[in-house]
């Protein structure tokens, strides 16, 4: 899966937690939780969504901050795919 | 103090046998059972392999739910936001946005027995034994409160009253509309959904059927395994669903020029404190009628003034008893009392939502003029034969005033409200 690949399903992953009007209007830049309004207990839901998705496994104590920013969490998850 | 008049003014249900109130009022009046055959309970060995369980397969459209709604939902929130929605619509109030204000003179009331408990038998559980906690989510907190329901609806409709659940088994349904009465008659609220939910669990009912009080001799025919009045009941069909319903302060709804169904005279919840024959399971005679009595003299009304009673009911050995201190407590004989149905009969017994998804039906007959059949009590038990005359086992027109709505439930727990028509 390339980047862009990625980018495309880790989008389509966050868009029912995004409480914005516009969710096409995510960027790479888009911070998760002040940009995009995703309610921030939700963010476990996400990193298990993104664990079965991908098929990679998120630690809890130290993979979380690859997850603030959306750019971010794509590369974090293109490390972990191309790693396994 | 003031002295509020209560009405209501808005109705949702889901039940087994219908969802949305016009679906209701119709299967009400075919006679329409709910109770169908259940796989899971026959796989799992249960005793009863019937069971009612709502089809809201056609609801989760509504543009209502969001994915993290949906996602977060157990059945028993499922069926609440349902009914509560249809029921918020149906008083004549548009959804607020997800960014409206809050809404500061409307609480909401819901009480359930079991509320939370499909999440915790079905999610919980196997997760945590399974050593896969994290696995669990961010919602399964959110999901195992016993108020899970309130909770959710409180939040969809931005309500800013008190947002609570009650519990007492099987008079749950029941209470919350008396509490949400008392709410509004004092002037503490102005609007309060009230009412109940109770979920699909099969741990709920598996527990019912290991205490040998549900129904189990007629798996092969789900339709006839409702049987209150019956000679021959074996016992009470579990079954899950809500009844929601708008109180309002009569001054708040003329205002708004709402339609009016029916006003709540008044209620009375109580308990027999599990003595003289009264246990955990079982009533205290004195207690039931006790209760009959202080709710109509909440409602000032004279027991001759009942014209129809919505019975608890259930199909169990308690069906006589029940009619007993009925008849004792408005001094009426068997063959002088009013109408009597079981709607227990058609949707099998909700448990802590038994008593509002009746309540809605009570409103319906009330103001639509009929009586339901009460189904499967050809048989009628001999007991009580002097009562057969005053059970219809059709729907008949019938424009009764004032309905009492009976609701009991384990810890020797009772509920009855008073209902009258609404007459413009």
């Amino acid at each position: 899966m390339n980047r862009d690949q990625v980018r495309k399903s880790f989008i389509e992953l966050i868009k029912p937690y995004v409480r914005i009007e516009q969710p096409e209007s995510i960027q790479d830049s888009s911070l998760l939780v002040d940009d995009l309004k995703v309610n921030s207990t939700r963010f476990v839901d996400i990193i298990l969504e993104t664990e079965d998705k991908f098929k990679i496994r998120i630690d809890a104590e130290t993979d979380m901050d690859r997850f603030e920013r959306v750019g971010d969490a794509i590369d974090f998850i293109c490390e972990k795919t191309v790693a396994a | 103090m003031t002295v509020n008049r209560v009405v209501i003014t808005g109705m949702g249900i889901v039940a087994p046998n219908a969802v949305g109130v016009e679906a209701y009022r119709r299967a009400l009046c075919e006679g329409k059972s709910g109770i169908s055959h259940q796989p899971q309970m026959k796989e799992l060995d249960f005793g009863c392999q019937v069971a009612g369980v709502p089809d809201i397969s056609d609801r989760i459209g509504d543009a209502f739910w969001d994915t993290e709604l949906l996602r977060n939902s157990n059945s028993s929130m499922k069926y609440a936001l349902i009914a509560s929605v249809d029921c918020w619509r149906d008083a004549g109030l548009q959804l607020p946005r997800r960014d409206s204000e809050t809404d500061w003179s409307t609480a909401a009331i819901i009480g359930t027995s079991g509320g939370g408990i499909d999440t915790i038998g079905e999610l919980v559980v196997p997760e945590v034994e399974a050593r896969r906690v994290r696995r669990l989510g961010s919602s399964a907190a959110e999901r195992v409160m016993v108020s899970c329901m309130s909770a959710c609806v409180g939040g969809l409709l931005g309500l800013g009253g008190p947002v609570t659940t009650n519990s007492s088994a099987c008079s749950s349904g029941t209470e919350a509309i008396i509490n949400a009465y008392w709410m509004i008659r004092e002037g503490r609220m102005d609007r309060v959904l009230a009412g109940s939910s109770e979920p699909a669990s099969i741990h709920t009912w598996a527990c019912l059927d290991a205490m040998r009080v549900t129904m189990r001799k007629s798996n092969d025919s789900p339709e006839k395994a409702a049987r209150p009045l019956s000679a021959t009941a074996g016992g009470l069909v579990p079954s899950a669903g809500a009844g929601i319903l708008m109180l309002e302060n009569l001054a708040s709804a003329q205002a708004r020029k709402a339609r009016i169904y029916a006003e709540v005279l008044g209620g009375y919840s109580n308990s027999g404190g599990q003595r003289n024959g009264g246990s955990t399971t079982a009533s205290n005679p004195e207690g039931i009628q006790r209760c009959v009595r202080e709710a109509l003299e909440v409602a000032k009304t004279r027991p001759l003034e009942i014209d129809y009673i919505n019975g608890h009911l259930t199909g169990t050995g308690a069906d006589t008893k029940e009619i007993r201190c009925l008849s004792a407590a408005l001094e009426r004989t068997l063959a002088e009392m009013p109408w009597v149905n079981a709607t227990k009969s058609l949707i099998g017994h909700g448990l802590g939502a038994s008593g509002s998804m009746e309540s809605v039906a009570t409103m319906l007959q009330l103001a639509h003029g009929f009586i339901h059949a009460s189904i499967n009590c050809e048989d009628f038990h001999p007991e009580i034969a002097e009562l057969a005359p005053r059970v219809p086992q059709a729907s008949i027109p019938a424009k009764s005033r004032i309905a009492l709505k009976t609701s009991f439930g384990f810890g020797d727990v009772n509920s009855c409200a008073v209902f009258s028509r609404w007459d413009d």
